[in-house]
């Protein structure tokens, strides 16, 4: 599964991640790592485990087993204040925005910077703008997040995300419920980011034409293990059942455990 | 009805394993009721004293507490409760003139309704009245936005980006709450026996300025601060209560009004047994 072989120190590294929800198991034995300066796709259906992969990179959760390195920090090792140090280094646009309700979008962007830094307010004014002018939302910044439409509220995450100059990006379903059009204009967006400011980024997505359009590399997740891990072309041409399942959209059929089945219709089966 | 994860699993291992099971099952939800309960008890102490931690050594770790959102949280907490802690504290007040002259006509001892009003007052009835009032109004405030920001994602939002949501959120609301609690059992002592003082003077005939004499006569400072000791104490309870239900918000908009409700009764709970508890510790 190792495809860095003469790659430089790699920026991220997860390996052989186990991670439990409760009794059930969510990821199984996952193993990846994200090169400087590349776009990584984490891809898979509902309930893959891709969302949660992200949760874990960003040091949300504590795994059953396997360790995380960022930029060669074991997240679960590091002290309260090199998780502080590192995640200076890390910017994250959720799903829904997160943008903090009770501030104005543009006090959600400067609130990294005036937290973190002892930059004058002036200064820091500028910065949010420039970030704001990025993502084609110069002038919002001083309406509330509730008065934005979907779309904005994803590419004000998204700035507040950049705005501390971060080593890495994070992005969960950067274009998901978006009309294709605005969906479009963020995967360009976040390719124009990693241009511009030579981030690493990883974004999670369901969205196949997102996926092919961003990715430098693909991760497809699937049932909380990595199906395969690759350039886009070879990701396209694997020959994995389940793979192409996805990738063309086919529905899967399972095949059917009648004992199984009968068992669940009675209601008799565990949850796990 | 929305059922917890915990009772609804609890349901399908006792289908699973027969009769025998569903007996047991009470003692089950009783046990790990009790488990939950303990938990969230230790969560609120750790909550607490993180707080502490981060009001003491903040600087130190280049997170310091910042004084407007405390100031922030002052306004919201005490001075936006002024009017109705002062409706409340006022008709408690003459409530008290009329049930003690009512009580004490029985042995001809109206005229010392005054002691009986200055004691239950500044012990008992501010403190009691200021902490029911800030549970519900404040408690439960802290609760649905903590709650709301949980689901939202946005205390993610916060240790992503490298702030400690402990230090962020909670420790201006805790700080500004045991401020501005006590300020307003004070603001209601003084309300309070005011309300109490024109009804007394109406009713049985002697000055105002007789009654304010007679009390400043009968208050100790040890009477005041037993009811302004207490409630610091209701106003930490008041807060952490809060904060726990807020944070442990699952399930969206039906969640954030489940943990609030929880967040009032809790609070409400909490404040009257603690009341008692400090009542027989300190006076005994």
């Amino acid at each position: 599964m190792n495809t860095d072989t003469g790659q430089p120190q790699p920026i991220i590294e997860v390996s052989h991640l186990v991670t439990h929800y409760g009794h059930r198991k969510i990821l199984d034995d996952v193993s990846l790592s994200v090169r400087e300066g590349e776009v990584l796709v984490i891809m898979g259906g509902s309930g893959s485990g891709k969302s949660t992969l992200l949760r874990y990179m960003l040091a949300l959760e504590r795994p059953t087993s396997g360790s995380i390195r960022i930029l060669g920090v074991d997240v679960n090792q590091a002290s309260a204040m090199e998780l502080t140090r590192l995640r200076k280094h890390m910017g994250v646009a959720f799903q829904g925005g997160a943008l903090f309700s009770s501030m104005t979008v543009g006090e959600n962007i400067t609130l990294p910077l005036r937290e973190h830094t002892d930059l004058d307010p002036v200064t820091i004014q500028i910065m949010s703008r420039l970030k704001l002018e990025v993502v084609d939302l110069a002038g919002f910044e001083d309406l509330m997040p509730a008065e934005l439409s979907g779309g904005m509220i994803k590419r004000a995450a998204l700035a507040r995300a950049v705005v501390m100059d971060p080593k890495m990006l994070f992005c969960d379903e950067p274009s998901a419920g978006l009309d294709p059009v605005i969906a479009a204009a963020l995967d360009e967006l976040i390719l124009r980011l990693r241009d511009a400011l030579q981030m690493t980024i990883v974004v999670v997505t369901h969205e196949l034409d997102s996926a092919f359009k961003i990715a430098d590399r693909i991760v497809v997740l699937d049932q909380g293990r990595i199906l395969t891990i690759g350039s886009v072309e070879e990701v396209r041409s694997s020959d994995n059942a389940r793979v192409q399942n996805l990738l063309n959209r086919t529905l899967e059929i399972d095949e059917l455990d009648p004992e199984a089945y009968l068992q669940r219709l009675m209601g008799k089966t565990k949850v796990h | 009805m929305q059922r917890s994860p915990m009772v609804s699993r609890a349901d399908i291992d006792s289908t699973a394993q027969g009769p025998l099971a569903a007996l047991a099952n009470p003692l089950e939800r009783l046990g790990r009721w009790a488990i939950g309960g303990v938990a969230e008890i230790g969560f609120a102490a750790v909550l607490f004293a993180e707080t502490l931690y981060w009001v003491a050594l903040g600087h130190r770790r280049q997170q310091p507490v910042r004084i407007p959102s405390v100031f922030s949280q002052m306004l919201e907490i005490g001075i936006l409760a002024i009017p109705i802690v002062t409706v409340l504290a006022v008709t408690i007040g003459v409530m008290l003139a009329i049930q003690g002259i009512h009580t004490l006509k029985l042995f001809g001892a109206e005229s010392q309704v005054t002691v009986g009003i200055g004691l239950s007052v500044t012990r008992e009835f501010a403190p009691l009245i200021t902490g029911i009032l800030v549970a519900g109004r404040s408690g439960s405030a802290l609760a649905a936005r903590l709650g709301t920001m949980q689901i939202n994602q946005e205390i993610d939002a916060l240790r992503v980006m490298g702030i400690n949501p402990v230090r962020f959120l909670v420790a201006p609301a805790l700080l500004a709450m045991m401020i501005m609690v006590p300020a307003l059992t004070f603001w209601s002592d003084l309300v309070s026996l005011a309300g109490a003082g024109v009804y007394v003077s109406l009713e049985l005939g002697l000055s105002f300025s007789a009654y304010t004499d007679r009390l400043i006569d009968i208050l100790s400072v040890d009477d005041l601060m037993h009811g302004l000791g207490k409630s610091v104490i209701f106003a930490a309870l008041i807060a952490v209560v809060g904060v726990v239900n807020g944070s442990g918000v699952k399930g969206g908009a039906e969640g954030v009004g489940a943990a609030t409700t929880r967040a009032v009764v809790q609070a409400i709970t909490a404040i009257v047994i603690t009341d008692m508890l400090f009542v027989f510790v300190v006076t005994r």
